[in-house]
């Protein structure tokens, strides 16, 4: 009960977003693009907040994150596939098993992994991406429901509005118990200084380990979602620009803090398909001649992020 | 037999494209090594090469050697620029923020040049202004743009060899390389030597630009990236940091390649490349050539 105590202004939030938003779809003020970029939206913040997990508050860069996000999106449509299922409620453990897949994935990758450091972690992850971007357009060979190349088709609409926000109104309390846990500032603690942490007896490779596997588990419950979302998969999807999309949502909202990720997801999915309204076809290329312009600006400005390390009320986090 | 001759001959072809990385590798280890940043950025602008060499031959018919010297005048520019605006306001920054904004720039270059009014994102033939010529060489074919990008090679990396271990400039590199604040200390202009390293490693990008259009002649404004990342992988390999290790690491890298396309499957041929990442991370960072338990 404790933990409904502690997230109850964030169910809230959510019940009310559920609401406005449920009004929106029904009274078709939103086209049913609107809608699925809304839904989109919220399903990039959870794979984003994965990300601020790893690089945000632990400090393990990586450039793969896409890769954990497509993972449990293929894992997600095979097993709707093999189990022909159709209905939300059995739709759910499809997605709690793609995060626990995407999960075992992350965790033995980062076991060797993260004794890297810096750049050469990002060289390693950029690489495991590559090698998964690889894997995915050859995996007609394997199973041919998976489409290699072609795509795979045919999997079930089954991601809505009700199941978007009931994973985000469970994974982030979850996610915030966690960061404000002793768990959650051994990670701080590798970020600021991993030497010092090893001083203070704090289990390094284990404590990263645990960050980038949870990371993971919830890029593979967000590849779960947008699988179930678009209906439709394709390794050009996970490939590395959208590793980018999820580092910029991190940085743009600001590392460590969840609140900036949740900012920056809806700042960034609006800003890109914003564009695409208010950009005529022919400038829409335009779009990533700035995107990095902005980065870099960013980079000489304020590199930690707009919202670094602080959080909003409605995660009922108190001043400590 | 043969077996015997498509391996003689897969494998001149895998030296051909490995010569392509060293080249390019040569870029991002000496930019490792004076500056510590994984300039995401080289890939690009080998690419930038390929089309002021494409420009030089098909539109103004430049002779081949002044192509070769504007085209690694202009890389070397590009370099000089991308370092003086993007990496140097950064250079007490953490190093992953200038991680960062190297990517932005390779991703600026990329959809900038690729707008329609500058490079046009389409496949473009790359011209060649000599006529393929084939030496039947008994068990294998060698082309005469197999010599051109032997020779070429070759010779670059004796100059960039004796520049770096005969010159002055060179023992600047080296000494930047080993202890920045040091090297400062000793009077070496830190800046200054940074900016050169740059020119000189882009200029190699240059060159690679213009053999990779003779050898593949299609070129697109995204073409930088995988020979890029293959090409810094290919430094990771020969221990990043030495120029020697770039050189092997670019034909290792080149001939696995081929094998892979000619013996397995060329659409799994990147995948091996990543696991070759994987495992020289894991099992040796510092390289083949580099000295145990030094970086990492």
């Amino acid at each position: 009960m404790n933990f409904f105590k502690g997230a109850k202004r964030f169910i809230l939030s959510c019940a009310i977003a559920y609401v406005l938003l449920k009004v929106l779809f029904v009274s078709g003020l939103a086209t049913q693009y609107v809608e699925q970029v809304i839904l989109y939206a919220l399903v990039i913040i959870i794979a984003s907040l994965g990300l601020n997990v790893i690089y945000g508050y632990t400090g393990q860069f990586s450039l793969g994150h896409a890769a954990f996000y497509g993972i449990g999106a293929y894992a997600s449509a095979w097993l709707t596939h093999a189990f022909s299922i159709g209905s939300a409620p059995a739709f759910l453990p499809v997605l709690l098993f793609s995060g626990l897949f995407s999960a075992l994935i992350g965790g033995l990758i980062g076991l060797p992994i993260l004794k890297l450091k810096d750049d050469f972690l990002a060289i390693a992850t950029l690489g495991f991406g590559m090698l998964v971007r690889t894997l995915l357009d050859n995996s007609d060979r394997v199973s041919d429901v998976l489409g290699g190349s072609r795509g795979f088709i045919g999997i079930p609409k089954l991601t809505s509005l009700e199941i978007v926000l009931a994973a985000m109104a469970i994974l982030v309390p979850v996610t915030r118990n966690i960061i404000f846990s002793r768990y959650g500032l051994f990670w701080q603690c590798i970020k600021d200084d991993e030497l010092a942490s090893t001083a203070f007896g704090i289990d390094t490779g284990r404590m990263k380990s645990m960050a980038f596997t949870y990371g993971c588990f919830l890029a593979g419950i967000a590849g779960g979602l947008y699988a179930h979302l678009y209906t439709f998969l394709h390794p050009s999807n996970f490939d590395f620009l959208k590793s980018i999309d999820f580092l910029i949502i991190v940085i743009v909202g600001g590392m460590g803090s969840i609140t900036g990720t949740i900012i920056g997801g809806l700042l960034w999915v609006g800003f890109i398909e914003g564009l695409r309204i208010v950009l005529p076809s022919g400038m829409l290329d335009l779009r990533w001649v700035f995107i990095p312009l902005f980065l870099i600006a960013l980079m000489m400005l304020r590199p930690y992020g707009l919202i670094s390390r602080r959080e909003s009320k409605i995660l009922g986090i108190d001043k400590r | 037999m043969e077996l015997l001759a498509y391996t003689i001959q897969q494998t001149i072809n895998g030296l051909q494209l490995g010569a392509i990385y060293a080249l390019i590798a040569l870029g991002y280890t000496m930019v490792y090594g004076v500056l510590r940043l994984i300039n995401f950025a080289h890939g690009d602008i080998f690419m930038f090469g390929a089309f002021v060499a494409y420009y030089l031959i098909a539109k103004w018919q430049v002779p081949l050697p002044l192509v070769f010297v504007i085209t690694m005048a202009a890389t070397a520019l590009l370099g000089l620029l991308v370092e003086r605006v993007a990496y140097k306001p950064l250079r007490s920054a953490p190093k992953i923020s200038l991680l960062i904004t190297a990517v932005g720039v390779s991703l600026f270059l990329e959809y900038f040049l690729s707008l329609q009014s500058i490079f046009t994102p389409n496949y473009i033939a790359f011209p060649r202004p000599f006529d393929v010529v084939s030496h039947d060489l008994g068990p294998a074919v060698v082309t005469n743009i197999q010599v051109i990008i032997f020779a070429v090679t070759g010779a670059s990396l004796v100059l960039l060899y004796l520049l770096v271990y005969r010159t002055k400039h060179g023992r600047a590199m080296r000494a930047v390389s080993h202890n920045r604040e040091t090297a400062a200390l000793m009077g070496i202009n830190v800046d200054g030597t940074i900016s050169f390293t740059f020119a000189v490693g882009t200029a190699c990008a240059g060159i690679g630009g213009i053999l990779y259009g003779f050898a593949y002649p299609q070129i697109n404004v995204f073409m930088g990236v995988m020979p890029g990342v293959k090409s810094f992988i290919a430094a990771v390999l020969g221990g990043i940091g030495l120029v020697h290790g770039a050189v092997l690491g670019g034909l290792v890298i080149g001939l696995s390649e081929v094998f892979v396309s000619a013996f397995v499957s060329s659409t799994l041929r990147d995948g091996l490349i990543f696991i070759i990442l994987l495992v020289v991370l894991l099992v040796r960072p510092s390289g083949l050539f580099g000295k145990r338990s030094e970086k990492v």
